[in-house]
C-alpha cells in the first residue's frame, strides 16, 4: 500500500485498522467469556436441582441412572485419588527432571536436547495415546512383570487400576510441571545462588536449601496446571484403571475405581431413559467442576501463603 | 602441581614489601586465565599480605572482579573456563588436585557487589553459613548470629527483628547483613567485590568503617571503582589495565608517587 497523500485519508485508514483489530480481539474474548457463561450457566441450572447431600455421599446400588437411588460418592472418591497419586508422581519426578535440565545439563549436549525434544512431544501426544500406552507399558508390561516375579504369574498388578490410571496421567502431565518447574528455577537470581555457594554450601545444599524454596510457587503452579488437566480427562484412564460399576469404594491402590469424567459418558451414552437421567447427569458434571475448582482453590491458597511467607516473616 | 618457577615480568616492583609486619598470604603465580578463547587475566603474579587490606583497581572490564573470583574458585562455576598457573593459600595451591572447594570457601569469603541477602529472616541468613558447617545447638547460633551482627555494625539495628525478613532492610543494611554472613563462618580473608557500589554516601562511609574494623582479624581483598575508597581503606593497591597488572605497591605510593605512567594517569582521572 502507498502512504496516501492526504491527512484526512491516512487518518480515516488509521482509524478504520484500528477499529478493525480492536474489534476483532475484543469479540474473540467476549465470544470466550460468552461461551463458557453459558455453558457453566447451564450446567449449573440443570445440575443444582440434582445436586443433594444423598446424591454426593451415596454408592449406588444396582441402577446408576435412577435419580432417586443413584448417588455419585464412588466417583468423587475415584477421581479424587486418582488426581491425588497423580501428583505424588509427577511433582517429585518433573521437579527432579527440570532441576537436572536447569542446573545440571548442558545445554549443548545432546542428551539435554534429547530430553527437552521429548518433553515437548510428550506435552501435543493425544490423551487416548497416554492411554493406549499406560494399556501396554504399565499394565501389560510393568504389572504383569509384577505378577512374574512376586506372585507367581497370579495376576495382582497386571491389570487396570487406580495406581496405573494414576501413574498414566502422570506421564501425560508431566511436560507442564517439568516447563513451569524450569521457568521457575531459572527465575532464581544467580546472585542468591552464588551467595550460597561462596559461603562454602555444595551445588546440591544450594538447591534444596536456596533454589527450590524460592521456585516454590512456581512450581506448584505447575501442579495446579497439571491438576487441573488431569482431572477432567478421560481417555487416558478408559483401559487403565476406570470401571463402569462397582459396588463399593476402592481400598487399594491396584483396585479398579469409578471415576465422574467417565460416569458422565455413562450417564450420557448407556442411560435406558435420557429424560429421567438428565439431572444426575448435569448434577454430576457440576460435582467434577466443583471438584476441579476445589483442588485448584486449595491449591492456589497453599501457594499464595506461600508468597506472603517469603515476602515478610520467616 | 609443580612448583613454577618465578618468571622475570616486565614489573619490578610486583613483589614489593609492603608493611613491615607483613605475612604473605596469598600467592599468585603466573595466573592467566581463559574465558574460551578470550585471556581474561595475562601473567599476574601478586603476593598479598595477611591482615592487610588490599585494593583492585582499573578500568571496567580489566579483569579485577575475575582475579578476585580465582581466589575462592568462584570461576569453577562458570563453563569454558581455564586457568593457568597457581594460586597459593597458606602455602597450599589451592587448584591442586586434593583441595575441597567447600573447605576452601569456607576460609574465603565472599561479599557481592549487589547485596544478596537470601529471601529469609535476619538471623537466618546469618545462621545458613553457621549450620551449613555444622552448627546445630541454638544458644551457639544464636550466640554466633549476635557476634556476627556486632561484627558487621548492623546489631543495633537489627536485634529487635532478627526473625523479620532481610528483604525489608535499607540497600547498606542489607550488605552489611551479607558481610555479617560471611564472617559468621569465621574465614581468614574476606574477598568484596565492589561492594559499596550500589550505596549512598553515607551507607557507603558505613561500610568503609566496618572494613577498617575488620582489618584486625581478616584479609581483605577489595575491588573498587572509587578512587578515593581506595586511598581512604587499603593498605595495598593493585592497578590493572586489560587483564595484566601494571603497579602494585603501597597504595600511598601508587596515589602519590606511582613508578608507571598509566597508573599515574589512572588515578589522576586522565582515563578509565
Ligand atoms: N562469564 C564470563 N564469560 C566470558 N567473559 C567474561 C565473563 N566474565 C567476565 N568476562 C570478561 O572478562 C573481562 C574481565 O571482566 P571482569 O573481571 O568482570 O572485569 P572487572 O571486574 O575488572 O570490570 C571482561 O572483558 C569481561 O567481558
Ligand atoms: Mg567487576
Amino acid at each position: 500500500m502507498h502512504p496516501s497523500p492526504t491527512k484526512d485519508f491516512r487518518a480515516k485508514e488509521f482509524r478504520y485498522s484500528s477499529f478493525f483489530f480492536t474489534g476483532i480481539t475484543g469479540l474473540a474474548t467476549y465470544l470466550i467469556v460468552a461461551l463458557l457463561g453459558v455453558v457453566l450457566v447451564n450446567i449449573i441450572i440443570h445440575g443444582w436441582p440434582g445436586l443433594s447431600w444423598r446424591f454426593v455421599s451415596t454408592i449406588p446400588k444396582k441402577d446408576v441412572f435412577d435419580p432417586a437411588t443413584t448417588g455419585i460418592l464412588p466417583m468423587i472418591v475415584g477421581t479424587t485419588i486418582r488426581v491425588v497419586v497423580m501428583t505424588v508422581f509427577v511433582l517429585p519426578v518433573g521437579v527432579i527432571t527440570a532441576v537436572y535440565l536447569t542446573e545440571y545439563a548442558h545445554n549443548t549436549s545432546v542428551m539435554t536436547r534429547i530430553i527437552r525434544t521429548a518433553v515437548n512431544n510428550l506435552a501435543g501426544v493425544p490423551s487416548v495415546v497416554f492411554g493406549l500406552f499406560g494399556l501396554g507399558f504399565f499394565i501389560n508390561f510393568v504389572g504383569h512383570n509384577l505378577d512374574l516375579v512376586f506372585n507367581n504369574g497370579e495376576q495382582a498388578w497386571g491389570h487396570p487400576s487406580l495406581i496405573w490410571a494414576s501413574l498414566t496421567l502422570a506421564v501425560m502431565t508431566m511436560p507442564v510441571v517439568i516447563v513451569a518447574t524450569e521457568e521457575a528455577l531459572k527465575a532464581v537470581p544467580p546472585g542468591l545462588r552464588e551467595a550460597s555457594l561462596a559461603l562454602g554450601a555444595t551445588k546440591l545444599k544450594t538447591i534444596f536449601k536456596i533454589v527450590l524454596p524460592q521456585a516454590l510457587p512456581g512450581i506448584l503452579t505447575g501442579g495446579i496446571l497439571a491438576v487441573s488437566r488431569a482431572a477432567g480427562e478421560v481417555a487416558p484412564i478408559l483401559f487403565t484403571g476406570v470401571a463402569y460399576y462397582m459396588s463399593d469404594l476402592p481400598t487399594h491402590l491396584t483396585d479398579q475405581f469409578m471415576d465422574l469424567g467417565y460416569h458422565v459418558f455413562v450417564l450420557s451414552t448407556q442411560s435406558p431413559n435420557i429424560d429421567q437421567t438428565q439431572p444426575i447427569l448435569y448434577a454430576t458434571v457440576l460435582v467434577l467442576l466443583i471438584l476441579t475448582f476445589a483442588l485448584n482453590i486449595a491449591a492456589i491458597f497453599v501457594r499464595s501463603k506461600m508468597r506472603r511467607n517469603m515476602r515478610s516473616l520467616h | 602441581m609443580p612448583e613454577i618457577s618465578l618468571p622475570t615480568t616486565m614489573l619490578t616492583n610486583v613483589k614489593a614489601a609492603p608493611a613491615a609486619r607483613a605475612v604473605p598470604l596469598i600467592t599468585i603465580e603466573n595466573l592467566a586465565l581463559y574465558y574460551g578463547a578470550t585471556k581474561a587475566l595475562k601473567n599476574i603474579s601478586l603476593t598479598l599480605s595477611e591482615r592487610v587490606v588490599t585494593a583492585f583497581i582499573g578500568p571496567s572490564g580489566c579483569g579485577k572482579s575475575t582475579l578476585l573470583r580465582c581466589l575462592n574458585r568462584m570461576n569453577d562455576l562458570i563453563d569454558n573456563v581455564r586457568i593457568e598457573g597457581s594460586v597459593k593459600i597458606g602455602g597450599h595451591d589451592i587448584y591442586g588436585p586434593d583441595v575441597d572447594v567447600i573447605e576452601l570457601r569456607k576460609r574465603v569469603g565472599m561479599v557481592f557487589q549487589k547485596s544478596n541477602p537470601f529471601p529469609k529472616s535476619i538471623f537466618e541468613n546469618v545462621a545458613y553459613g553457621l549450620r551449613l558447617h555444622g552448627m546445630r545447638d541454638k544458644s551457639s547460633l544464636e550466640a554466633s548470629v549476635e557476634e556476627s551482627l556486632r561484627g558487621a555494625a548492623l546489631w543495633d539495628e537489627v536485634k529487635d527483628r532478627l526473625h523479620a525478613s532481610a528483604l525489608g532492610l535499607s540497600g547498606g543494611q542489607q550488605q552489611r547483613l551479607c558481610i555479617a554472613r560471611a564472617i559468621a563462618i569465621k574465614p581468614e580473608i574476606i574477598l568484596m567485590d565492589e561492594p559499596a557500589s550500589a550505596l549512598d554516601p553515607i551507607a557507603t562511609a558505613r561500610v568503609e568503617e566496618l572494613i577498617l574494623e575488620l582489618k584486625e582479624n581478616f584479609t581483605i581483598v577489595i575491588v573498587t571503582h572509587n578512587m578515593q575508597q581506595a586511598a581512604r581503606i587499603s593498605d595495598q593497591t593493585a592497578f590493572f589495565y586489560l587483564g595484566e597488572l601494571v603497579e602494585y605497591d603501597a597504595t600511598t605510593k601508587i596515589f602519590t608517587n606511582p613508578a608507571r605512567k598509566q597508573t599515574e594517569d589512572y588515578v589522576t582521572g586522565r582515563f578509565g
